[in-house]
């Protein structure tokens, strides 16, 4: 057991029990896995990807290289870091070997996002950034301070002191300042993962991770904050920086700080026998907290002259330190564990300083890289310092500072005065420091030394990216992968980085650094998914009768986001089965349908005829009040963008129907001509889709039904020709009938204010039953409006599709000078007889149902597919069984397929040839002699 | 996600705005008299200039006005917004 | 009484959700939270459009009883029902107990000869009321605007997103009290997204930290 009383900020009055690789073990409330299993002396956790090395933990937090776990219990989570899991009872989890394994149940935990908004926002709560959030709290803002760890304090040592008191201290007191303020939001657990233009930030936050089985349902797991901050500082700290030197990937074989905080926050020595290496001060400290907590430590300095005051704290403790040493490789037992260190002298040392030391742990500090990820995620400028040996922010971002360890600035004082300025409070002066020697890495086998240990690179792999031609660090990190893994290149990106431009000949400042890009640290999927997955995925969009369709088993499909009833089976029938009955009954009988989705647009204004003319094909101007239309909308190119009815309600006042996926667009597409071409046009559009509730009555008997219902209607074809609409009222409620027919048959659309929608659709219902009325879906208006040669605007067509293509000639008008399309109509490439023009297809077999969407080919003359490249003459865009005709049929876009009516074609299907006969579109009573009745 | 300042609500999320294409590509005033390329580089063509870029947009989550904006497209900037109808505004490093 | 002779009476989209809208309520104040969700009593809706600085403004707001909000983003009471800013030329003018002369057949006259246009859009949205001291941090866990009272006081109001749903969101209180329309299509899914949202507040209050 490698817990030292008197050291960590764990709750040793409770024992916690959790399991790893099939082993009970124990651990605290306020241990990670990764104290824990070092508590344990348990230092090989897993396997390196590539070659199957052992690999160890390395670090204390989210700056582990290797320390990835599986996640059993509570949920199944593959590659965490055992450094950032926070030890809960009942934790089941085992080290990743190569790759980890997706959860294969759906994750129940919640995950949610929450937006705030705040003046100031202060990414870090150690010195700095409390003192910084402190500042903005006291000037009255409005501040959100994150924090990724489990308590604020950031590195601060039980040691240290500010104030005149130790330091935590006066971060407890900072926090019960903080909370004293309403508009100060204040998160632990929080990690800022990305920042974006405007001040916007986006935060996870570990809400119940900690809690394990005991998490509370009702409470989203994690949740990622979208924070938008007039002002964000960056108090993020910094990434102690490894230093590569032959088989340094060994378990055992950590950073320094990692040591350090492994002992100071969780009272795990982390071994007995403890080697150091650095080229920098802090790792001084490091070697006197683990000397005076009972281990026997040397300490190898790649520098000829060590830090005066920090050497004697060393030595006071009993640790041995050799300047001017530097550690060349390691030696490792049976289990991959390091076993010893071999050392050689640095430049400048001495030369007979070569020799091999025992140990069990060997700790590494090449100095300190500044987490500035959120200043250059928005294009924030990093030059390199020479003193620290890394990148730092240099140019000003507006609305961005980076203050502390982040910024560069390492010494406790410096921190608090960054985050406090004058408010600062006071600390004792820190002992004069030796400049960092700044060193990627120490004479060694390339292929052992090992720069990102995440992805088994070394500096090897760069050696070889740089002969095969690279020269940007952008490219040896896409060539040799470092960088890439779960820490993004958080220790290996500036030893690269180092190494490459050292390699060619260049200084790193020159070379410059990759980009580093969201996320600061991986985020689950189901985090960023939040509550959008499920029945919340995407909204869905109901009409007024949506209960009744439920009610009566319809079986939907979805139309854009729409539910809509696509056929209403009765008991045992199949969708074929029950679309010939609801397709029998429209032409027979009496059928009804929902159209309510259909997008409705309200045109009101003098000039209202004036712009009609002009978005759409034909003319709508002449159209007498009291009368419908149809009407198709191009774009500009000339390809047919929506289809629908235009209802004239008076001279200055029309109704648009548009197509049910197209009405959004549709809106927009004609606002957008008002506005920013036609202004001056005195018309005003308005979205009435939800406001109207529209059933298509459709059959020979509807006629009859309406009489029925509205007794104050004159139905007679006289009275109320095709294509004309009359307004009627039932028990005192406005009702507007049109006579529209989207199936050839006599029709009606009865539309009614949306709140009354279910009760009108139920009486229609209830009285249409002795005529055998019967409700119809989508399906059924398909095959009816097929039959009859009506195309669906985005099935039958696709954006490249004219009216003419669509034999719809008689829907463009020759008379208006100009009309939103009408230009193109006019280029060669419109006019050209081997467009593809919109035909019906009858397989010759009477038999087959051709699948949508198939191609429709040329053949050879024995029946067989030509040699490739086979021609394609088109494709299939609707396809149906059809009740009238007794056989199936389909409709086509086919080169030049007016000119091609009465021949053969053949359609693949099924691995052979379907042969089909290409016909004339209107396939169901083309003298259209069943609308009136 | 981006804040685009609608002249009328003020500051929103991009996800409330719809992109509009080029700014200042009228409608020909008649386009029956244009040479089929003529009529072809005003339906089809575009400019797509490395950084100051007028825009049409609009706020369609929102009062579903369209406006112009100037924005770089090297940083995504908008450097101003303004008026449909209104001269594109000269902006700090703008080339217009 | 039969389908077939049963009166028409209007429907709202939201009755079947209001049993488990009042359990919200109830679960909530069962932890020391107060949060209301029901849906808002139906209103007649006129879309009214005109220039604001035309001759027709004041006619509309004597026949209103209240002026037209011009400032963007906000909305004044009248009698019974709002008249809410849409746009620089546009309103959406509500009325209760659906006064006649604040519908679409009274105010056209008004606008129609000076360019304008009503539109009656009572069955386009439905509303629902949101209160309690919970509301405000509910809508920000979909609404992307600063709903902080210093920014979103009472008589604001913004159309915008809540989860996907575009939404009329009106402040009728100071960060307290809100009334949310939404298009009649989306009402259910609205519903759901809200009940689902308050979840959070169901159980017991998380522990400081969380």
């Amino acid at each position: 057991m490698n817990r030292v009383d008197g050291y960590g900020r764990i709750d040793r009055s409770r024992t916690l029990r959790f399991t790893f690789d099939g082993t009970v073990y124990t651990g605290h409330p306020g241990d990670t896995l990764a104290s824990a299993l070092l508590a344990h002396g348990v230092r090989v956790v897993g396997s390196s990807i590539k070659l199957g090395r052992p690999r160890g933990i390395t670090a204390a937090w989210n700056d582990d290289a290797t320390g990835l776990v599986q996640i059993e219990e509570p949920f199944p989570e593959p590659m965490l870091l055992a450094s950032t899991v926070e030890l809960t009872d009942g934790l089941v989890a085992g080290g990743v070997n190569g790759q980890g394994r997706l959860a294969t149940v759906a994750d129940t935990a919640r995950y949610d996002r929450r937006h705030t908004h705040c003046d100031t926002l202060v990414v870090g709560a150690g010195p700095a950034g409390l003192l910084a959030a402190r500042t903005a709290a006291r000037r009255g803002e409005r501040v959100v301070l994150v924090d990724d760890r489990r308590e604020a304090g950031g590195s601060l040592a039980p040691t240290d002191r500010i104030d005149g008191r130790a330091a935590h201290r006066f971060v407890a007191d900072v926090v019960a300042e903080l909370a004293g303020y309403t508009d100060v939001l204040h998160l632990q657990r929080t990690t800022a993962f990305g920042h974006y233009d405007d001040g916007f930030v986006l935060a996870l936050q570990r809400r119940t991770d900690h809690l394990g089985s005991d998490a509370p349902g009702h409470l989203s797991r994690q949740r990622v904050h979208r924070i938008r901050a007039r002002r964000t500082v960056v108090a993020a700290g910094a990434h102690e920086r490894p230093v590569a030197f032959a088989d340094n990937d060994r378990p055992g074989i950590m950073l320094a700080s990692a040591g350090r905080e492994y002992l100071l926050r969780y009272g795990v020595l982390v071994g007995r026998e403890v080697a150091v290496f650095t080229t920098d001060d802090a790792a001084y400290a490091a070697a006197a907290d683990l000397a005076g907590a009972g281990a026997r430590v040397t300490l190898f300095d790649a520098r000829t002259t060590t830090p005066a005051h920090w050497t004697r704290a060393c030595t006071d403790t009993g640790v041995t330190v050799r300047a001017g040493t530097v550690v060349t490789g390691t030696e490792a037992g049976p289990d991959g564990a390091v076993t010893a260190v071999r050392t050689g002298p640095a430049p400048g040392g001495d030369p007979a300083g070569g020799t091999t030391t025992p140990c069990d742990t060997l700790l590494v500090s090449g100095g300190w890289t500044p987490a500035a990820h959120l200043f250059s995620h928005i294009r924030g400028t990093l030059v390199f310092d020479d003193a620290l040996g890394a990148f730092r922010p240099g140019g000003a971002v507006a609305g961005t500072e980076v203050i502390g360890a982040a910024n560069g600035t390492l010494d406790l004082a410096g921190c608090l005065a960054e985050g406090a300025g004058a408010q600062a409070p006071s600390v004792a002066p820190e002992p004069e420091r030796v400049p960092t020697l700044v060193t990627w890495w120490t004479p060694g086998d390339p292929a052992r030394q090992f720069v990102d240990l995440a992805r088994d690179a070394t500096v090897a792999d760069i050696t070889r990216a740089l002969d095969a031609g690279m020269r940007s660090v952008e490219h040896v990190k896409r060539y040799t992968t470092i960088g890439t893994a779960h820490d993004q290149g958080r220790t290996s990106g500036m030893i690269a980085a180092g190494i490459t431009a050292e390699l060619l000949g260049r200084s790193a400042g020159d070379l410059g650094t990759t980009t580093f890009r969201p996320p600061y640290v991986p985020v689950a999927f189901g985090a960023l998914a939040g509550r959008e997955r499920g029945d919340l995925f995407d909204p869905v969009r109901t009409t007024a009768v949506h209960p009744w369709h439920v009610a009566h088993g319809a079986v939907f499909e979805d139309v854009g986001q729409w539910k809509r009833p696509r056929y209403f089976p009765r008991p045992g029938e199949d969708m074929d089965t029950a679309v010939l009955r609801e397709c029998a009954a429209a032409r027979r009988d009496v059928a009804i349908m929902d159209g309510s989705t259909l997008g409705k647009i309200d045109v009101q204004g003098p000039d209202a005829g004036e712009f009609l003319d002009r978005v759409y094909t034909n003319m709508m101007s002449s159209l007498r009040v009291g009368r419908v239309r149809y009407g198709v909308m191009c774009g500009n190119d000339g390809m047919v963008g929506d289809d629908g009815t235009v209802l004239r309600l008076a001279e200055d006042h029309y109704l648009l129907t548009t197509t049910t996926g197209g009405a959004a667009t549709v809106l927009g597409h004609l606002e957008d001509w008002l506005q920013t071409e036609w202004p001056h046009l005195r018309v005003h559009l308005t979205s009435v889709t939800e406001h109207w509730a529209v059933f298509p009555v459709v059959g020979p008997r509807s006629r009859e039904l309406l009489r029925q219902v509205f007794p104050d209607l004159d139905a007679s074809n006289d009275a109320f020709g095709f294509m004309s609409w009359q307004d009627t009222a039932l028990d005192g409620v406005p009702v507007r009938l049109a006579r529209i027919s989207f199936s050839g048959e006599l029709a009606y659309e009865v539309n009614v204010d949306s709140r009354y929608g279910l009760a009108l659709w139920e009486r229609l219902v209830a009285a249409g039953a002795h005529l055998g009325i019967t409700p119809y879906g989508t399906e059924t208006m398909h095959v009816l409006r097929a039959e009859k040669g009506f195309p669906i605007i985005g099935q039958d067509t696709d954006g490249t599709v004219t009216p003419h293509d669509l034999g719809m000639s008689w829907v463009v008008s020759a008379k208006k000078d100009d009309f939103v399309g009408k230009r193109s109509f006019a280029r060669p490439e419109n006019n050209d007889p081997q467009r593809k023009h919109l035909v019906g297809l009858l397989p010759t077999d009477a038999a087959t149902r051709l699948p949508e969407g198939a191609q429709i080919v040329e053949f050879a003359a024995d029946g067989t597919l030509p040699p490739p490249p086979v021609p394609m003459l088109g494709h299939i865009t609707s396809s149906y069984l059809s009740a009238e005709l007794d056989r199936p049929f389909a409709l086509a876009l086919v080169k030049g397929g007016r000119a091609r009516i009465g021949e053969v074609v053949h359609v693949p299907h099924e691995g052979s040839l379907v042969a089909a006969e290409i016909t004339g579109h209107v396939l169901v009573d083309p003298e259209g002699a069943r609308r009136d009745g | 996600m981006q804040l685009i300042d609608c002249p009328w609500c003020g500051p929103r999320e991009e996800l409330e705005f719809h992109y509009g294409g080029q700014a200042h590509v009228s409608y020909p005033p008649d386009p029956q008299a244009l040479t089929d390329e003529q009529w072809g580089h005003f339906v089809f063509f575009r400019d797509n200039p490395k950084g100051p870029f007028p825009e049409r947009w609009v706020h369609g989550a929102g009062c579903r006005r369209w406006f112009n904006a100037v924005r770089d497209t090297r940083t995504h900037e908008f450097l101003a917004v303004y008026p449909i109808g209104a001269a594109r505004p000269g902006v700090p490093g703008g080339d217009a | 009484m039969t389908a077939e002779t049963r009166p028409l009476r209007p429907a709202h989209p939201l009755e079947s959700w209001e049993p488990a809208f009042a359990a919200l309520t109830r679960e909530v104040a069962a932890q020391g939270g107060d949060l209301v969700l029901e849906p808002a009593p139906q209103a007649r809706a006129t879309d009214l459009r005109l220039d604001p600085a035309g001759p027709a403004r004041p006619a509309v707001a004597a026949a209103l009883g209240a002026g037209l909000p011009t400032h963007p983003n906000t909305w004044t009471a009248t009698d019974d029902g709002e008249i809410v800013w849409l746009g620089p030329d546009e309103w959406l003018v509500t009325s209760r107990y659906a006064r006649p002369d604040a519908a679409e057949p009274a105010l056209r006259p008004l606008v129609a000869g000076h360019g304008g246009a009503a539109v009656d859009v009572t069955g386009q949205r439905v509303a629902l009321r949101l209160r309690g001291r919970l509301a405000r941090e509910l809508l920000a866990l979909g609404c992307a605007l600063d709903l902080h009272p210093s920014a979103f006081p009472g008589g604001h109001c913004a159309q915008t997103l809540l989860g996907q749903a575009g939404v009329l969101l009106l402040a009728l209180g100071d960060g307290d009290d809100y009334l949310i329309h939404v298009r009649s299509s989306f009402a259910g899914y609205l519903a759901e997204w809200l009940l689902d949202a308050a979840t959070e507040f169901r159980g017991a209050a998380p522990a400081a930290g969380t």
